[in-house]
């Protein structure tokens, strides 16, 4: 798998002499031009429960394998679900995202997943992030073969961002993408001496003989001059938007400030980690109530935060699996299957819960204890790469996937 | 998969470095340690250059400091691979010298429990009280006890204290991988304790993580798998992060002793109101109670995290042949290995009357009702057996110590050699390290060091001393001490020395002990190699040598010519780019000297 950067897109730009302005300067006073659409990714690892995330209060079996971590029906209790279409409800703590579905801008995907039945963690997160279920052996994430079969010279080292210590899998592969934990401290540090410091650096990962470093050395310099040009800090939150003080949050903030900048951002990942909740769950209060109130306060400030621009913009949540529908010995839910994903955007018809609803009954469900999938993850996948980033033919993004049916949410 | 382009020049790097070609036949002969049973050949060079001597402090250890190859020479290659073998018998005084003034390392989870994690958290609920009646915190804060809530000098003395039990276990890791002459024992601790991976910020889990490294881990590191495998199944540690602690036989089915019945709450259709029973915040329970209403509030069933993560990570592998049901079978066979006592840091407790006491079929094994604590033990027994935690086992083992990708050849033996050792994980790490693959070109600087590797190799590289001499303050503290405390609220603990280094793991993406899925942390170049880590590496190099890390002094022996040739000589074995070379030879002062060797790309591969 370490080919990722044997592909060297912009070939000989590290080979231009290394002190000049290079020539991604002028390519993104090119970029700014187009309008240009953004797509920003987030990931609950360790599979959120998405029977509680959007409940189907509609169903008496959702209740019934309940006792304890149930959502009541909306209008039940003051900490109740929030009514979407009659059928299913918002977690009460995601209330935060509810004007954005009734101003149809939110849709939802329910039952969905991956064709694969895999309940592990690892297996499935690798799945959805190479969008290949049951195959092991693909080399690169979704999210990169986009950028490969969409590449264009108005790039910039900043058109695949993961605001994350570490490159996602998602985002691995040949075309080059960055992994900042924090723009403010991108760059090197080396107080008067700094700028001398970096091109010597520089200059040894230049010549490094072997592709990984060599490239990733490249792509690192040239994105800490793009961004000492840019200076996306500049930026201050608009729109009285109040980002949660949160690793999440703190990475929505800056993904909005590299929007605002105009630095080439086309491909946003951002992770919200902590949803394995086998023990102790909890209800409309607890310990996924805590992330869901993450999640929905990080995601509504990042849309009020880019105001008009959301008209360019596409917010995707996923999740590895669902889990199980009955809840287990210490109020918590095991591993399942079928989860649901929410579309955020200007141009998302929103509004409404798309898929089919298989039903909770114990002969709907998958091995008679999960969700159903009525809806593989990669027709969500595709369906924002064609409609959203205007890719006519993403074949090439999921390999093997013959389904290519639209919901119609874009 | 690695492309033939890259593939070709590690190969001419390694044969230009002068690695022996494995198939000599002269490389064996010379020298006869235990030889390996079935055909593993002991293939560790009898006059090895500098390269190859390097290669292997990098690989079972945490790379050389200026000396360790000429000390190496001077044992002889083959005599100290053997003596690392067996680190029971090296004399690590030093080491623990150094540790001397961590208090808290040897502290059992009971007396933890009750001197720092106990009075922290009677300390942080009445700052949540006080908060709450406060109108200028903010009900974020005051849920979290945020540290801004804690104000008085007896929080902010059990804050310290709390932080303190948790600082000096990862200080130890460091200073331990950078300083200890048990070398490959370091390694070996690192490796399982992610290969058995629990995490700090699991609630009662911190309280256990000293004495599961302690006493389930290190222990056990070349022992037999089975014995390892055990430690930490009844690890309360691991009983806790995997949640088997809670797992109980469901309701109605037999076990091994009649449970009462009280307080049982159960929703009938229609009562949809808020059926939780989490505790409101903020409503402190009184001192000794929170046990038996944790008791009480205990619903019944199974839970199946332990049960997976046992098959698909501590054994068989993801691909070793297991289906749902034997997830489940494996899960009730667990049910009533608990803990007892959990917030006073208690042991491992099996419980009868949490236990399904039936029968079991888990992988055509059956297990025949009314075993009680046995059928764990048979689980345990049938998976250590199984060929696939052989394979599985090996395969990681390899990966660490050779590449990435292990040669197949190489995983065959050392799975050979697991399954005819009934899991003498020395003797599989013998079969690795003194393999033709290992001592391959192929494998020269074929791995991308991770962060924590990355870290260690620098401050032995750098011959970097972190200072020890200020200990840890006494726990009884006088009022003018406490005060103190209360004005450096919100500082790092000035008596910690590593600290910094600790911070730099959480920047470069390796938080120690702080791995939060059960997976551990990535051993593959691709999970490490990116544009914000690298420069985080490069900013780290010039921190350490620019005497810029607090607590960490770093005096390069004598001029800048002498530390660059040290460096070079005795730590990259003299083995780096032309680039590079002309880079550092630009360069006017010694700490920038060695920090453009510290992030040069040679030294991020180990």
């Amino acid at each position: 798998m370490i080919s990722r950067r044997i592909f060297l897109k912009n070939g000989g730009l590290a080979l231009v002499s290394l002190g000049f302005a290079p020539a991604f300067l002028a390519r993104t006073v090119a970029a700014a031009d187009a309008r240009r659409r953004v797509l920003i990714t987030i990931f609950q690892r360790g599979a959120v429960d998405g029977l509680n995330m959007i409940v189907p209060f509609g169903e008496r079996d959702y209740y019934a394998a309940r006792p304890s971590l149930a959502i009541g029906r909306p209008g039940a209790a003051p900490d109740s679900a929030i009514d979407l279409d009659g059928f299913f409800g918002l977690h009460p703590r995601l209330a935060p995202l509810k004007p954005f579905y009734d101003a149809r801008q939110l849709a939802i995907v329910h039952a969905c997943g991956s064709t694969d039945a895999t309940r592990s963690h690892f297996d499935a997160q690798d799945y959805m992030e190479t969008a290949t279920p049951g195959v092991k052996s693909t080399q690169d994430g979704w999210l990169n073969r986009y950028l490969h079969a969409r590449e264009h010279q108005a790039a910039t080292p900043f058109r695949a961002v993961a605001l994350a210590q570490q490159l996602p899998r998602a985002l691995q592969g040949t075309a080059p993408a960055l992994a900042i934990g924090q723009i403010s401290q991108f760059g090197i540090r080396a107080g008067q001496g700094s700028d001398m410091v970096q091109s010597s650096f520089e200059s040894e990962y230049a010549a490094a003989a072997e592709s990984v470093l060599h490239s990733t050395g490249r792509e690192a310099f040239d994105a800490v001059k793009m961004l000492k040009t840019a200076n996306p800090q500049q930026y201050a939150t608009a729109n009285g938007a109040e980002y949660p003080r949160s690793a999440f949050g703190e990475a929505l903030r800056q993904i909005a400030q590299l929007v605002k900048a105009d630095v080439g951002l086309e491909v946003a990942f951002a992770e919200s980690g902590n949803w394995d909740h086998h023990a102790n769950e909890g209800s409309a209060t607890g310990l996924l109530a805590t992330r869901l109130d993450d999640l929905a306060r990080g995601i509504a400030a990042l849309a009020r935060d880019l105001g008009d621009r959301m008209q360019d913009v596409v917010v995707l949540t996923m999740s590895e699996f669902g889990r199980a529908v009955v809840e287990n010995g210490s109020r918590g839910t095991d591993h399942g299957h079928g989860n649901a994903m929410m579309i955020l955007g200007g141009g998302v018809r929103g509004g409404k819960v798309y898929g089919r609803w298989p039903g909770l009954a114990p002969e709907q469900r998958y091995e008679g204890r999960d969700l159903a999938v009525t809806t593989d993850f990669r027709s969500v996948f595709a369906e924002v790469v064609r409609g959203h980033l205007g890719l006519t033919d993403a074949s090439a993004v999921f390999p093997g996937f013959r389904n290519q049916a639209t919901l119609g949410f874009l | 998969m690695r492309p033939s382009g890259f593939a070709t020049i590690v190969i001419a790097a390694a044969l230009t470095a002068g690695l022996e070609p494995v198939s000599k036949p002269s490389v064996v002969s010379g020298f006869s340690p235990t030889v390996a049973v079935g055909e593993s050949k002991n293939a560790v060079p009898a006059h090895p250059d500098d390269k190859t001597v390097t290669h292997v402090l990098n690989r079972i250890g945490f790379g050389p400091g200026p000396g360790d190859v000429e000390a190496v020479r001077r044992t002889g290659l083959a005599k100290y691979i053997e003596q690392q073998l067996q680190p029971e018998r090296i004399d690590d005084a030093a080491m623990t010298a150094r540790l001397a003034g961590f208090e808290t390392l040897n502290k059992s989870a009971n007396e933890l429990a009750e001197a720092y994690f106990i009075p922290a958290q009677m300390e942080r609920r009445r700052a949540q009280q006080q908060a709450a009646k406060d109108p200028s915190m903010s009900a974020d804060a005051a849920d979290k006890g945020d540290k801004r809530a804690m104000r008085t000098p007896e929080q902010v003395e059990a804050m310290r204290g709390e932080r303190q039990v948790l600082t000096e276990l990862m200080q130890q890791k460091v200073l331990r991988a950078a300083y200890s002459e048990r070398q490959l024992d370091e390694v070996m601790v690192d490796f399982w304790f992610n290969h058995f991976n629990v995490f700090v910020g699991k609630g009662q889990t911190r309280l256990y993580l000293s004495g599961y490294e302690r006493e389930a881990i290190r222990p056990n590191v070349f022992g037999k798998f089975r014995e390892l495998l055990g430690a930490t199944a009844k690890s309360p540690a691991m009983l806790f992060y995997l949640d088997n602690w809670q797992s109980s036989a469901p309701e109605g089915s037999a076990t091994a002793a009649p449970d009462r019945t009280e307080n049982r709450m159960r929703m009938r259709p229609g009562q949809f109101g808020r059926p939780g029973r989490v505790p409101p915040a903020g409503r402190p329970r009184p001192a000794g109670a929170p046990e038996q209403a944790a008791q009480k509030r205990k619903p019944r069933g199974v839970n199946e995290n332990y049960a997976r993560e046992l098959m698909e990570l501590h054994t068989l592998g993801v691909d070793g042949g297991y289906t749902q049901k034997d997830v489940q079978e494996i899960a009730r066979a667990f049910t009533g290995w608990t803990i007892a006592n959990p917030r006073q840091g208690g042991g491992f407790r099996f419980e009868p009357r949490m236990h399904d006491d039936g029968e079991k079929l888990v992988l055509g094994h059956r297990i025949k009702a009314g075993g009680g604590q046995k059928d764990g033990e048979q689980v345990l027994d049938i998976l250590a057996a199984h060929p696939s935690t052989a394979r599985f086992i090996a395969t990681k083992l390899a990966r660490r110590f050779v590449a990435d990708d292990p040669p197949a050849a190489l995983v065959d033996r050392a799975a050979a050699r697991f399954r005819e050792t009934g899991g003498d994980i020395r003797e599989v790490v013998r079969t690795i390290v003194t393999s033709a693959e290992f001592f391959a070109p192929a494998a020269y600087r074929a791995k991308v060091k991770t962060p924590f590797e990355f870290v260690a190799s620098a401050v032995r590289a750098t011959s970097a001393e972190v200072r020890t001499s200020a200990a840890s303050p006494p726990r009884e503290r006088s009022e003018p001490a406490k005060r103190r405390a209360r004005e450096r609220v919100g500082e790092s603990e000035d008596q910690i020395d590593a600290q910094l280094l600790v911070q730099t793991l959480r920047t470069l993406g390796m938080p120690l002990y702080g791995c939060q899925p059960p997976t551990g942390y990535a051993d593959r170049a691709d999970a490490w190699v990116n544009t914000g880590a690298l420069l985080n590496r490069m900013n780290f190099a010039v921190s350490l040598t620019g005497g810029r890390m607090r607590g960490v002094q770093t005096s390069p022996a004598g001029n800048l010519e002498a530390a660059r040739d040290t460096f070079v000589d005795q730590v990259l074995a003299g083995d780096l780019s032309a680039a590079t070379r002309s880079t550092v030879a630009k360069a006017t002062e010694t700490p920038q000297v060695v920090a453009l060797l510290v992030g040069s790309p040679e030294f991020q591969r180990r």
